[in-house]
């Protein structure tokens, strides 16, 4: 039992031998904000398995100490119970110390998480039932656009990301860069983070949200300022020109089809508003907000079957015949 | 009946011990037949109920703890679906909140605090005898609805606007709000009767530095229950009115707010948590007290202790809301309340170890519950700090995290207390000793199977796994604890198991209990094992509050009770001085039909809310009956 | 006695079973079996399909096919002519007078194939689940009696009571006065 900071430590080290090295994890922190709140947790933790350990030892002696003669229960002892008091009354005080140390601690944690940032970038994060609705802000109207379920940012720049929610509530949580802020209809929360490593940091829905709350997952992924603009370069552009003709009829099957009555495809006739945006949901590494890794054979999968993949999920099962379903999903590993 | 003359002497002062048992038991006793025992008013029985169907949603809903271990077990199990999941983990909460741990701690106080304080019966023995029969088809109508596919699958906490209208398909949030408000009623009858029964009917000479620490703890739970429970039920009161009738208290679109339902359920939901858990203190007081083998040591600091633990419970409710996005000194204010809990709960856990201390003590299975109590609780208070710490609550909130601290605090912190309860008071609720061997089975199991299960949970939170999710990927790493988690879950079960086969083996064929196999202090030791349907032949008079150690071998008693109606000693508030005799009810039926009446106006009501209107009529009925006067000997003061 | 206490339980049972199921995939076969409807040759009225009423009638009792119908009807833009069945440019659904019929089929009917008055074909946009569940839906907008399994108000500005407050209409059937 005793050992039990030391089995969590252990844990912790233990996690990066794993191949994703804690990619959603509090205990592995890729930026400012949560490595000031691990060490904070760590303090916590720290102090607290101190008292437990002074408390069960405490209790231990009290068990196993050794007494003289037996006597009767009520027996007065004015003196012993004086001593005691005081000893009671010490490890109260010691109580208070330690209650008052944590909570000024966490107070001036409180302090240096806030800060504002003029040079932020900005972005708009829409949770719906259930995905991610991202929406890159700019002061040039032209240079906004609409994707979905995962993120990309500049390291080393503070990221504002304005939350709020279409339909019931979520809650944005990447425990690698931040901690985290609920998605509520009817109100406007905001948080801010900085990504200071490149890398790729998942995060997930964390308030119960409905059937698919397991499956609302999105990713952050940084990388160099210069990597972030070319992808946003190519995000702004329409989608990428079919180069097959399996992709040109899918293209066609997309748009004929119930499809294009949900999603958008910039560049296409589709441009319905339900679901996802799709111009470039090939380049995103996961479809299905984190369900499915994006090739093809997960695209005809998703598309074929989504409510067995995803049982409850907005999107239908739509009646497609083979060909038509192996040109749409050839269609969709084009958007790149 | 026939062989008393009654009416020569109707006091008590003059007969001898054969006799006056005799007039006693057949006046206090329950009448035997169907309608006798749907009609009793005796709070032991009625106590004795509660806590075997409490027991019994316990296993209910620890088969349904069992359902969620195995689906985590491994990464995209199948064993529930999505949908089913989202009703076992709401069942699950709800049952365990709303139909096991309120009402097993105060059927526990229901049968106690009669004994404990020296009296015949509770305070309002019919509303008590209501309060079980609706109480009952309370916890029915949400294991039903389950078994329907009916059952809620909003969380036990029902978020708007997801347990709203737009999204809350189906009755199945109503049928959670309507089992609030059967559990909530029935808690505020309880609540209510106690608080009568401990400040007008304690024995005489049992002055406010003489009650029972138990008694205590449960006077504050009371006005815990009393302050805490009205807002839930406005809560789920205004949701049905949402969901049923369009009002619109948490339509943002239309000047409500979805924020308010955090709010009122809160302000409930965090007391709730202290109701649950100060009649365990004290319980743990008790049990510590007589297997230490001295008085508790610091009994006005605990009970102080309890007070204050009372008064800031109401004060915290925002830290369950740290995320949501408040105003900072809001939150700072709540962070600093949330901290301050850990004093008084420190000097309780002082206090009981300067009492192990310096007592001498023994080791019967429910001072191995105080133990494990103490070590595992400790862990939850301690990371019960942790999350009060608002950026460090950003992190684990809504994780695994969590879920192990409030299972720490819950079981660790109750559930722990309760069992050791149930071998302490056994013998004298059943006549019949628990078996010690397979006690302290239970004790070791129970205790390391819940640490091996809940401990790894603090990790899983801090790797990233949020709460209520039904299934996780294989690339989350958090298939090995979770395996292990599960696992250890089967030895907590069979902790559990074992605990359920002995409590029933030991009704049948468990040693015959004496009346005070512990040699514990307090008066419901003082009467036989189970107590006679009148508790004491005479009222004992105390002068300590340790009353059986102080003159073990006869307790000095009051006379001069009538033995021709159920009658009760009154006695002022603070010294406990007698004032009156009063007239204690008969029993009744017309609660039981009262609840019933009750029932299908409360189930109607989800359907339609003409049945609020139509509904009120039995009800009128039943109450009328049940209130009208019928010239017994009762009706005199 | 225990009688009494079972018994609304038992009928609830009955009620209950099939009102919250929630069947979250439809079979393939299922689904294309539920497109074959038999329309009369006016375009009114007609037999629903054999699969529809082995099923029972699932997309007018069970509250989260009605409810899933209602989310429909905001998606896919009905409001913007029938508002929330007050009508506008389109008929209203309230006053209970169906210019194409009543009956499911009718409704079915008109969702996916269109009207000549203006009602544009929805076939291509849905699945035909997707169409019951919008049939099953308006047909409680429109209902002369009130539903338990209808999904109640919308968190937004509403432009009429709560839907399964009372029956649309209570009085005789008249035409509306247009």
């Amino acid at each position: 039992m005793r050992p039990r900071l030391k089995a969590l430590l252990g844990a912790a080290c233990a996690l990066p031998g794993a191949s994703c090295v804690g990619w959603q994890s509090t205990l592995s922190p890729q930026g400012p904000h949560a490595e000031s709140l691990l060490r904070l947790i760590f303090a916590f933790a720290i102090v607290c398995a101190l008292v437990w350990i002074l408390v069960v030892a405490m209790l231990a002696g009290a068990l196993m100490r050794r007494r003289r003669i037996s006597r009767e229960p009520l027996a007065s002892r004015p003196r012993e119970e004086r001593r005691l008091g005081m000893l009671v009354g010490a490890a109260t005080a010691a109580t208070v110390v330690v209650i008052t140390g944590l909570t000024v601690l966490s107070f001036v944690a409180t302090r240096g998480l806030e800060a504002s940032h003029d040079d932020a970038l900005k972005l708009r994060m829409r949770g719906y039932q259930w995905w991610w609705e991202v929406t890159y802000l700019d002061p040039r109207p032209d240079r906004i656009f609409l994707t979905a379920n995962e993120i990309h940012v500049p390291i080393g720049r503070p990221v504002e990301i304005e939350l709020s929610a279409a339909d019931v509530i979520h809650s944005f949580w990447v425990p690698s860069l931040a901690g985290k802020k609920d998605l509520i209809p009817g109100r406007d929360n905001a948080i801010t983070f900085t990504a200071t490593r490149p890398g790729v940091y998942r995060g997930q829905c964390a308030e119960f949200c409905g059937l698919q709350h397991a499956h609302m997952a999105f990713l952050v992924i940084a990388e160099p300022p210069e990597a972030f603009d070319g992808w946003r370069r190519a995000q702004l552009t329409d989608a990428s020109a079919q180069t097959t003709s399996e992709e040109e009829r899918g293209r066609g099957v997309f748009t004929q089809k119930a499809c294009a009555a949900c999603h958008t495809v910039r560049g296409t006739s589709a441009s319905g508003s339900l679901g996802p945006d799709l111009t470039h949901v090939a380049s995103r590494r996961y479809i299905a907000a984190g369900l499915l890794e994006s090739t093809r054979g997960s695209f005809a999968a998703w598309i074929a079957d989504p409510e067995t993949l995803k049982p409850g999920s907005n999107m239908p099962n739509v009646p497609l015949t083979s060909d038509d379903l192996r040109d749409v999903s050839a269609f969709m590993a084009s958007l790149k | 009946m026939s062989t008393l003359d009654i009416s020569s002497d109707p006091r008590d002062t003059g007969l001898d011990e054969r006799a006056l048992a005799r007039r006693l038991a057949d006046l206090w006793q329950t009448p035997r037949g169907i309608i006798g025992t749907l009609s009793s008013v005796d709070h032991k029985i009625i106590g004795r109920r509660y806590i075997v169907t409490a027991f019994f949603f316990l296993l209910l809903g620890g088969v349904l703890a069992l359902a969620i271990r195995i689906q985590l077990a491994k990464p995209e199990n199948r064993f529930l679906a999505p949908d089913l999941y989202n009703q076992v983990f709401t069942v699950h909460g709800a049952n365990m909140m709303f139909l096991f741990a309120v009402p097993v701690m105060e059927a526990f106080a229901v049968y106690l605090v009669p004994l404990m304080i020296g009296t015949r019966n509770i305070a309002f023995p019919r509303l008590n005898a209501f309060s079980y029969w609706i109480y009952l088809p309370g916890g029915i109508t949400l294991w039903v609805a389950f078994a329907l596919d009916m059952g809620p699958d909003v969380g036990w906490f029902a978020y708007v606007p997801l347990s709203g209208p737009q999204y809350g398909a189906g009755k199945r949030a109503d049928i959670w709000a309507q089992m609030i408000t059967f559990t909530e009623v029935s808690a505020l009858a309880v609540a209510v009767e106690l608080v009568v029964t401990i400040f007008k009917q304690r024995a005489p000479g049992m002055s406010l530095d003489k009650i029972p620490l138990f008694v205590w703890s449960m006077l504050v739970t009371s006005f815990l229950i009393i302050m805490a429970m009205p807002a839930i039920m406005v809560a789920s009161t205004t949701l049905i009115l949402d969901r049923l009738v369009g009002t619109h208290f948490y339509n943002p679109a239309e000047g409500g707010d979805v924020l308010l339902w955090q709010h009122l359920f809160w302000f409930f939901g965090h007391p709730e948590v202290y109701i649950i858990f100060l009649p365990a203190v004290g319980m743990v007081s008790t049990i510590v007290s007589t297997f230490a083998r001295r008085p508790i040591f610091g009994y006005l600091p605990l009970v102080l202790a309890l007070f204050a633990t009372g008064i800031l419970a109401f004060g915290l409710w925002v830290h369950h809301m740290f995320v949501v996005g408040l105003p900072r000194v809001g939150e700072s204010f709540f962070t600093a309340s949330s901290m301050a809990i850990a004093v008084p709960n420190g000097i309780q856990i002082f206090c009981w170890l300067a009492t192990l201390w310096d007592g001498r003590p023994v080791f019967k299975t429910p001072l191995l519950f105080v133990i494990a109590f103490i070590i595992t609780f400790v862990i939850g208070g301690l990371t019960g700090v942790m999350v009060a710490s608002v950026p460090l609550d950003t992190q684990v909130h809504d994780t695994y995290f969590v879920v192990a601290h409030f299972h720490y605090v819950l079981v660790g912190g109750a559930v722990f207390p309760l069992l050791g309860a149930v071998y302490y008071w056994y013998p004298k609720i059943i006549g019949r000793m628990m078996s010690e061997r397979l006690g302290r089975w239970v004790a070791g199991l129970v205790f390391v199977g819940f640490n091996l299960t809940f401990f790894p949970m603090h990790i899983l939170g801090l790797i990233g796994m949020p709460r209520r999710v039904y299934t996780y990927g294989p690339e989350m790493n958090w298939g090995s604890i979770n395996l292990f988690v599960s696992l250890s879950a089967a030895i907590l079960a069979a902790g559990f198991l074992l605990f359920f086969v002995d409590a029933i083996r030991s009704a049948f064929s468990g040693e015959p209990a004496p009346e005070n196999p512990w040699n514990a202090p307090t008066l419901e030791w003082a009467t036989s094992s189970p107590p006679p349907s009148y508790n004491f032949e005479r009222i004992p008079v105390v002068s300590s509050s340790d009353p059986l150690w102080e003159t073990p071998e006869t307790l000095p008693v009051a006379t001069g009770l009538r033995t021709d109606r159920r009658e009760l000693l009154l006695t002022s508030l603070s010294e406990a001085n007698p004032q009156a005799r009063e007239s204690s009810p008969r029993d009744s039926i017309w609660p039981f039909l009262a609840a019933i009446a009750t029932t299908v106006m409360l189930i109607s009501s989800i359907f339609s809310a003409w049945a609020v209107v139509w509904g009120s009529v039995p009800i009128a009925v039943t109450l009328i009956a049940w209130f009208w006067p019928k010239g017994t000997p009762e009706d005199a003061a | 006695m225990r009688l009494v206490v079972v018994m609304p339980f038992a009928m609830l049972a009955l009620a209950g079973c099939q009102r919250e199921e929630r069947s979250l995939r439809l079979d393939p076969p299922v689904e294309a079996g539920l497109d074959e409807v038999r329309v009369m040759s006016n375009g009114i009225g007609g037999a629903p399909p054999k699969v529809y009423v082995a099923l029972g009638r699932p997309y007018e009792n069970n509250a989260f096919d009605l409810d899933q119908g209602k989310r429909l009807y905001d998606w896919f833009g009905c409001t913007g002519c029938h508002a929330h069945g007050g009508g506008n440019t389109g008929p209203a659904f309230l006053d209970g007078w169906w210019q194409y019929g009543a009956d499911p089929v009718s409704i079915f009917v008109s969702i996916r194939d269109g009207r000549t008055a203006g009602m544009p074909a929805f076939g291509r946009y849905l699945t035909t689940e997707q169409i019951w569940q919008l049939t099953g839906y308006v047909q409680t907008i429109g209902a002369y009696s009130a539903k338990t399994a209808a999904p109640s108000r919308n968190d937004e500005m509403q432009s009429r009571p709560s839907e399964n407050r009372a029956p649309a209409t209570l009085g005789a059937l008249q035409p509306p006065s247009r």
